[in-house]
């Protein structure tokens, strides 16, 4: 039962060029890179017990890398690609080194801070990144000679790109770093008396995660052909947090259905509602009074009590 | 700013940026002072903090423009209460019932903030709104020859006034004992009966409450605008690392050396300012990472 | 020419530890051989488990040495000090509730090995591990359990299942902390005759509060009171000993 309905699922993921309009394929490609930035925060949140209100740092510092280099620079895609996938990396590695020094709440306020100096950076050194005004006029890559601007081409990157990170972080987590990992979000004392290293592990990760946020980044920036502050911001970290712990945190597909609807509420709600902050707010609130675990669980808790 | 001409002027130059440091350091004090308070008893990065400054600057803007004679005494006093009831509201009807749940206390005083800031832009729209200096404090003060803007030193006499009284709160009242032994161990407070949920609602209204009257007392230097909330959350954050977790002392200093580190990097630096404010942070929680004047496990 | 000395497993030298005013661990000095059976004990507060957690590493002391086979490990991180052969069981049960007792037991095996840096291969490819880990559960009596989660087993079960997972790693020195503790007389007979059938190459040290349960599995006992050491040597001297006395009937 199970295989026919994935299978129908990919299905449908494949095929999707070919029956919907360009307004639902690029909500879809928007999903799909939403998806892989809340999985990389899913690493550390869920499978790492490591709270982080600052991951957007890493898309942000992806994408503006990749603008710069490509629009200032006359750095072709590729290398661009790689060197802001390097920089962020490097990046999550210093930033690791600070943040680990503390753990849970201290852990998330010097997540925060970090971020919103990267933040403040992008709005100051506006003859760098163009503050307020962002950097526009970008271009999308063009993999293997194949243009990347038409709606359906896009998503079919993004879908191949994502299926990519979906498997990668499935692996890392089933794996024996993985059960590490959520060892030390366990019981950090009895893995460091059985032998692990738990600073290690919580680092590696740390950058594991950094490395998805920036591959997300990167592609946020060629879907939207533009990168401003607001990306880095808190906003934007705190609305990949809502969508992890609204899906659920301790699977692989809750963060994807979490930043799904935050994104759906985001597109819809911004059409109707002005005031897209409050309602974030509000469903924050909603969502940590009435439905703790997240919508995962809580649907897959139903469905057993609808087998028996 | 490159001054013009002669020694003096240097001297000027210098002694305004000492004394801007000062005022920015009594400033992030009224911020954090409340931050440290609540995270030191209830064990609670209060995120919506940036947003009761703000709520407090906003609220000096509006009423001191609608009643051009109104002290900034009283509207400090008021918007202290009236941040605090909201704050306690808060904490009541929403942290109380997370008590298990400190990854959900934390997000939802996130929320509270973004409901806050974006309440504020509704009603009073996305342009900064200058809050006026008082008028007996417009003139400027002359001292040994040279000139300081008045409210900057008033500001600074307010800090160490707030600071002075919350230590007498601290150590001279059975509350401030209450207050202290929940900060030490929270399970023994409640097995000696202190009440520490009440507590907790006390400490949470007088954070929120110092926060807003901080807000109305930094209107003149800083004006309500949307983002304010944005702008200082970070910095109490940055301070309270830097101090220490719980611990005024820290606060303080930590506060004036963030004043000072951040009024002469950007004077210096200008582009560089954000990274120059968190170098402190970052040598501290390298070398000491309980802050300057924390406890280890704190 | 002086003979080489075989080291001791385990040597303290002088060990001092204080919070604040309160010392809980005063000039304590201990020599434990190869494949001796200690037991330390001492009234509550008497500084046993703080002892346990210098050793570990999970505590610095203020002062002293700590040697496992006369390498220096005072100031060597917990991990570390597994890699050197060291194992522990809590006080407290510190397992992992929401995983079986087989990817319990597995982990405790992983934690040596350079596999646990594997991050492309599940962990289920290991099958070797698993096979490991259920031939362990089998030792302590828990290979029928080995595919329950924690969650769901009696506290005497969870014990057993600790014991697994420190035996597991073959250590050459095993701190057990209040093994006994708070198990049914059954469940106790059980857990002793595991003790007494660890293997003579792993050295063997216990804290137990109430002196009588484990007494018959030791060959040394430590007497410790207020972070001191009071009484320390073969089993029936220190059982006879005056001071032995004194402290568990005095005050």
């Amino acid at each position: 039962m199970k295989w026919i309905a994935s299978a129908l699922f990919a299905v449908l993921l494949l095929s999707l060029p070919f029956f919907a309009g360009d307004f639902y394929i690029n909500l879809a490609s928007q999903i799909l890179i939403a998806a892989i930035f809340a999985l990389s925060l899913n690493l550390l949140v869920g499978f790492g017990g490591m709270t982080s209100l600052g991951h957007a740092s890493y898309l942000g510092v992806a994408a503006y890398f990749s603008a710069l280099l490509t629009s200032r620079y006359g750095f072709g895609h590729g290398a661009a690609a790689l060197i802001s996938i390097a920089g962020t990396i490097a990046m999550a590695a210093f930033f690791g080194t600070i943040a680990l020094r503390a753990t849970g709440l201290g852990f998330l306020m010097i997540t925060l801070a970090l971020s919103q100096v990267l933040w403040g950076l992008a709005y100051r050194m506006s003859n760098v990144t163009n503050g307020d005004n962002g950097i526009a006029g970008l271009t999308r890559p063009a993999p293997f000679g194949i243009s990347l601007d038409s709606a359906g081409a896009f998503y079919w990157f993004a879908l191949i790109v994502a299926s990519f990170a979906f498997l990668m972080m499935a692996i890392f987590v089933s794996s024996s770093f993985g059960s590490s990992l959520k060892g030390v979000r366990d019981q950090p004392r009895r893995m460091a008396a059985l032998g692990f290293n738990p600073w290690m592990i919580r680092w590696i990760t740390f950058i594991y995660a950094g490395f998805w946020g920036g591959v997300s980044g990167l592609l946020f920036v060629y879907y939207n052909k533009y990168i401003h502050p607001t990306s880095l911001s808190i906003t934007s970290s705190a609305e990949a947090l809502l969508g992890v712990i609204a899906g659920g945190t301790g699977t692989l597909g809750g963060p994807v259905v979490g930043a799904t609807l935050v994104l759906l509420l985001k597109n819809y709600a911004s059409a109707y509602i002005e005031r897209w902050n409050m309602l974030l707010g509000l469903v924050f609130l909603f969502i940590v009074l009435v439905m703790p675990t997240g919508i995962v669980p809580g649907l897959s808790k139903l469905a057993t009590r609808f087998r028996k | 700013m490159h001054a013009p001409l002669g020694a003096r002027s240097q001297m000027q130059f210098w002694i305004i940026q000492g004394l801007n440091s000062l005022s920015l350091g009594g400033l992030l004090f009224l911020l954090s002072s409340g931050f440290s308070l609540i995270f030191g008893l209830m064990r609670l990065a209060n995120l919506t903090h940036g947003a009761f400054f703000m709520l407090g600057t906003y609220f000096a803007a509006v009423a001191m423009r609608t009643y051009t004679g109104l002290n900034i005494w009283v509207t400090a006093l008021g918007a202290g209460l009236v941040v605090a009831a909201i704050g306690g509201l808060f904490e009541r009807l929403v942290l109380t019932r997370l008590k298990t749940n400190p990854l959900g206390q934390v997000l939802v005083t996130l929320g509270m903030s973004f409901i806050i800031s974006d309440a504020c832009l509704v009603l009073w729209g996305g342009d900064s709104i200058p809050v006026p200096t008082p008028h007996n404090l417009q003139a400027p003060t002359r001292l040994f020859g040279f000139v300081f803007p008045t409210y900057r030193l008033v500001l600074v006499g307010c800090a160490v006034a707030t600071a002075i009284a919350l230590y007498l709160l601290m150590d001279r009242t059975r509350l401030g004992a209450m207050i202290r032994a929940g900060v030490d161990d929270r399970q023994m407070a409640r097995a000696v009966g202190i009440p520490v949920s009440n507590l907790f609602t006390i400490v949470f209204c007088l954070g929120a409450g110092i926060a807003g009257a901080g807000g109305v007392l930094g209107g003149p230097i800083l004006s309500a605008y949307p983002g304010l909330d944005a702008d200082m959350l970070p910095l109490a954050l940055i301070v309270v690392i830097l101090g220490g977790i719980g611990s005024l002392l820290g606060a303080f200093v930590g506060s004036f050396i963030i004043g000072f580190v951040y009024t002469f990097g950007t004077a210096l630096f200008p582009e560089l300012a954000y990274i120059i404010l968190f170098l402190p942070m970052i040598f501290v929680i390298a070398f000491r990472p309980q802050g300057l004047f924390g406890r280890v496990g704190a | 020419m002086t003979p080489l000395m075989p080291d001791h497993a385990l040597e303290i030298i002088e060990l001092n530890k204080a919070f604040g005013g309160l010392r809980v661990t005063q000039d304590v000095s201990l020599k434990i051989r190869q494949g001796e059976r200690r037991l330390i004990i001492g009234p509550n507060g008497a500084g046993k488990t703080t002892l346990f957690n210098q050793i570990s590493g999970d505590m610095r002391p203020n002062s002293g040495k700590i040697k496992l086979f006369g390498a220096d490990v005072t100031t060597l991180a917990p991990y570390r000090r597994a890699h050197l052969g060291l194992s522990r069981t809590y006080q407290i049960i510190t397992l992992f509730a929401g995983d079986t007792l087989e990817h319990n037991v597995t982990l405790g095996l992983l934690g040596l090995l350079p596999s646990r840096w594997q991050m492309w291969r599940p962990l289920s490819f290991y099958r070797n591990l698993a096979s490991e880990a259920r031939r362990t559960l089998d030792t302590v009596g828990l290979l029928h359990l080995a595919d329950h989660p924690i969650s769901e087993i009696a506290y005497g079960e969870k014990r057993r299942v600790e014991l697994a997972m420190a035996l597991a790693q073959k250590p050459r020195v095993l701190l057990l902390d209040e093994p006994l503790a708070g198990l049914s007389n059954s469940e106790r007979t059980t857990v002793k005759s595991l003790i007494a059938s660890i293997p003579r190459e792993t050295t063997v040290i216990m804290i137990e509060h109430d002196m009588d349960t484990a007494l018959d599995l030791a060959e040394t006992v430590t007497l410790l009171n207020y972070g001191r050491v009071i009484v320390d040597g073969e089993r029936d001297a220190v059982i006879a000993d005056e001071r032995t006395r004194e402290v568990y009937l005095g005050d």
